[in-house]
């Protein structure tokens, strides 16, 4: 993307240079010829020795992306993104194949370490307050897979999970060892002929996650993935499934990282939930890639395709993220609530700073009879940044009863950013109910002022007002998740206020 | 040493001089109350003491314990000792009071080189404050004055000054709003204030709270100056006589 380098403008400084994530690692990775065909395609999938099918799978995908144009309807702006200038995998180079963690690259563990990662196994937090209707117990614990660039380099607590039944792997390997789940549920949420970018994902994805968790088993533990992008001009299009069949139930968190550089970086996953007859998926994120620095230079392009499917009667599916990186964030995790009494939830906190833009929301669509869905976004815009939430509740025909209840407040710090809400709400059932709130409001001067006589520092009074307004959203997220949010709440917010 | 010392005060708001050279003088331990006409300064000079940004200060010097308060931050004259009960108190969904006020006292205490007060410690502490205030526990797990009435409002602020044992309180209108029942609470909070080493400023229209906190000094404000000092007897020669002989004394 070097297009973007040279239209990116400079503009007045604000304070966004802190970046705390900005390390870069030196280790040989393995890269795919740069640039975007048939080709490069067929390298991915030999890469990962794929079956012939999902070569197939793959093509069928690039030649429907090939028909297609980037959409324009965001409200974000960008130059041009070259899709023949990025490099479509890198995989760091193992010295030889890996039968156990320690024999990762130390380097790649160094890295995690500074991320505050625990690969090892762990049990975390010992004696933590179990979430409301949670199972309690007396240790908790998270297991993960980390993805480095493209490549997941290491699944925590495979054996454990497996004891319960639960599939929890790199989703290069489950095309491998467990096709036939693969190929029943992949791309049935998230079609190879969807948006753009989901398009692109499905052509040349190259690792993620993935999740069956078998009827009626409650998974043991949370599931956690950490992503970074780490190559120079690497695409980082991660592809994740997750399954909760019949009864079952499953948590699955999901942080993100990116270092440091001046030139944009393209990422674009995909994730796939599935939830069967009464089970339940709660999928929390929060996404903290390099959002450019003061002058709004560089920083990652975020074009997400999340999306749910409430297959069966009575499931459930709720998505809490914490949004406070990247340069442009175009997203939104929806529900489709297929099955009747099927429930979605949506809470999000969304943060911008310096020059970021973010597009985001969510779609619920109530297909079934007597769906609820239940929507509650906080935006913050700061600096110089444009925050606009973009939602759509609509019921089918057929979707007697549907409720849908939204609240969607904004946030402003200062007087150079922006703020827009832009809600679709379609009913063609008479009985369905949907509620939309909205507020607007800014941090006043006297709010400020108030706090500061007190004897709080400027930061500390923006922090405390800040954590107000969101406070009803981040109650959802996990224990262990809902501080680290604040943190990163704080650091993003640094030098907005004055 | 006076407690708090002004002289020559000149301030303006957006180009225009609201202060015209206040002088005014207050010694540890007394309760002096400001009264005077709307627009004459009163609430101006309370934000230029605590430091409110938006107003320019163009001659003049504030000592607050033989210190510049002038070259101090807001958050600075706070830790100093330095409080305002405000005449429109803030609301802040989302964060309780109990909250609010451990955030801000620690703050304090951490400015002020003390170590903070633990959680247990520090609820303990509210706890008894507000029992003596009238206060309801459940005021305290509400967000910051959100939905408070008007007199609940003025008690907080009341609880907040008694909770931070500032030097100097300066309450602005505190009478504002209040029925005589709350009225007669809040007075009863200031009373409990009074001490030898704290000084109080009563920024009001009307003598009525006078009858309950009874101030060792009264000064009238015209015109951005202060045009005349005495004692109680001042306000009551006020009440009868109104503020018209002081408008062409400015």
């Amino acid at each position: 993307m070097v297009a973007a380098r040279e239209t990116v403008e400079c503009v007045a400084r604000t304070g966004v240079d802190q970046y705390r994530y900005g390390f870069e690692t030196l280790i040989e990775s393995d890269k795919a010829p740069k640039g975007l065909s048939e080709d490069t395609v067929r390298f991915i999938s030999a890469k990962k020795s794929e079956p012939g099918w999902m070569l197939e799978w793959r093509l069928q995908a690039y030649r429907c992306w090939l028909t297609m144009t980037e959409p324009t309807w965001a409200r974000v702006h960008y130059p041009n993104i070259d899709y023949q200038d990025i490099y479509y995998y890198a995989a760091p180079k193992p010295k030889k194949p890996l039968s156990s963690i320690d024999e990762i690259d130390p380097e790649i563990l160094k890295t995690y370490e500074k991320l505050g990662i625990p690969l090892r196994e762990v049990a975390i937090l010992e004696g933590v307050e179990p979430a409301p209707g949670g199972e309690p117990s007396a240790n908790r614990k998270i297991a993960i897979d980390a993805v480095f660039d493209s490549v997941s380099v290491a699944t925590t607590f495979k054996a454990e999970l497996k004891k319960a039944g639960v599939i929890f792997m790199p989703i290069s390997e489950a095309i491998r060892e467990y096709p036939d789940l693969v190929q029943k549920y992949l791309g049935t949420v998230v079609p190879i002929s969807d948006n753009f970018f989901a398009r692109l994902n499905s052509a040349v994805f190259s690792d993620g996650s993935f999740v069956y968790v078998p009827p009626g088993v409650r998974c043991p533990m949370e599931l956690s993935t950490y992503f970074r992008i780490n190559e120079r001009n690497t695409g980082q299009f991660e592809r994740t499934l997750i399954i909760a069949d019949k009864g079952s139930h499953v948590s699955y968190l999901e942080g993100c990282t990116a270092p440091q550089r001046d030139e944009n970086q393209l990422h674009a996953a995909v994730v796939e939930l599935v939830a069967l007859d009464d089970a339940e998926i709660k999928y929390s994120t929060v996404q903290n890639w390099y959002p450019g620095n003061s002058e709004g230079k560089g920083g990652i392009y975020n074009f997400v395709t999340k999306r749910g499917d409430c297959r069966g009667k009575h499931s459930k599916i709720s998505w809490t993220q914490v949004e406070t990186g990247s340069a442009i964030t175009w997203k939104y995790p929806s529900c489709i609530l297929r099955g009747d009494n099927s429930r979605g939830e949506f809470y999000s906190i969304a943060i911008s700073n310096g020059f970021q833009q973010v597009d985001s929301g969510t779609k619920m669509f109530h297909l079934g009879k007597n769906t609820s869905s239940r929507v509650i976004s906080k935006g913050i815009a700061a600096g110089k940044s444009r925050n606009t939430y973009r939602g759509l509740v609509s019921a089918n025909r057929n979707a007697a009863g549907a409720r849908n209840h939204t609240i969607c407040d904004s946030l402003l710090i200062g007087d150079k950013c922006g703020a827009h809400t832009v809600p679709y709400v379609e009913a063609k059932n008479s009985s369905a109910t949907f509620e939309h709130e909205a507020t607007t409001s800014k941090i006043s001067e006297d709010v400020l002022f108030y706090c500061i006589q007190r004897g709080m520092s400027q930061e500390e009074a923006v922090s405390l007002v800040v954590n107000g307004f969101i406070k009803e959203v981040l109650q959802k997220l996990p224990m262990e998740f809902a501080v680290e949010a604040q943190k990163l709440i704080s650091i993003s917010l640094e030098g907005s206020a004055g | 040493m006076p407690l708090l010392e002004i002289r020559n005060l000149h301030v303006c708001v957006e180009g225009r001089e609201i202060l015209h050279g206040l002088d005014l003088t207050v010694n540890a331990g007394k309760v002096h109350a400001i009264m005077g006409p709307n627009g004459s300064g009163k609430s101006t000079l309370s934000h230029v003491i605590t430091g409110k940004p938006g107003y320019q200060i163009t001659a003049g010097r504030i000592l607050f314990k033989g210190e510049d308060l002038l070259a101090m931050g807001p958050d600075q004259r706070a830790a100093k000792g330095l409080f305002l009960a405000f005449q429109y108190p803030v609301e802040i969904p989302g964060v309780t009071t109990m909250n609010f006020l451990r955030t801000a006292l620690n703050a304090q205490r951490k400015a002020r080189g003390q170590s903070g007060y633990s959680t247990p410690h520090f609820l303990k502490k509210a706890r008894t404050v507000a029992k003596q205030l009238n206060i309801p526990q459940s005021m305290l797990k509400r967000g910051v004055n959100v939905g408070f009435s008007g007199g609940e409002k003025k008690r907080n602020e009341i609880l907040q000054m008694a909770l931070f044992e500032p030097d100097l309180c300066i309450l602005d209108e505190i009478d504002s709003g209040l029925d005589i029942d709350a009225l007669r609470i809040v007075a009863d909070g200031i009373n409990a204030m009074r001490s030898p080493d704290r000084s109080i400023i009563m920024i009001t229209h009307y003598q009525r709270l006078l009858n309950y906190v009874v101030p060792d000094v009264v000064h009238v404000m015209s015109r951005g100056r202060v045009v005349k000092s005495g004692d109680k007897q001042l306000a009551l020669e006020l009440e009868a006589s109104g503020y018209a002989q002081f408008e062409d004394a400015a």
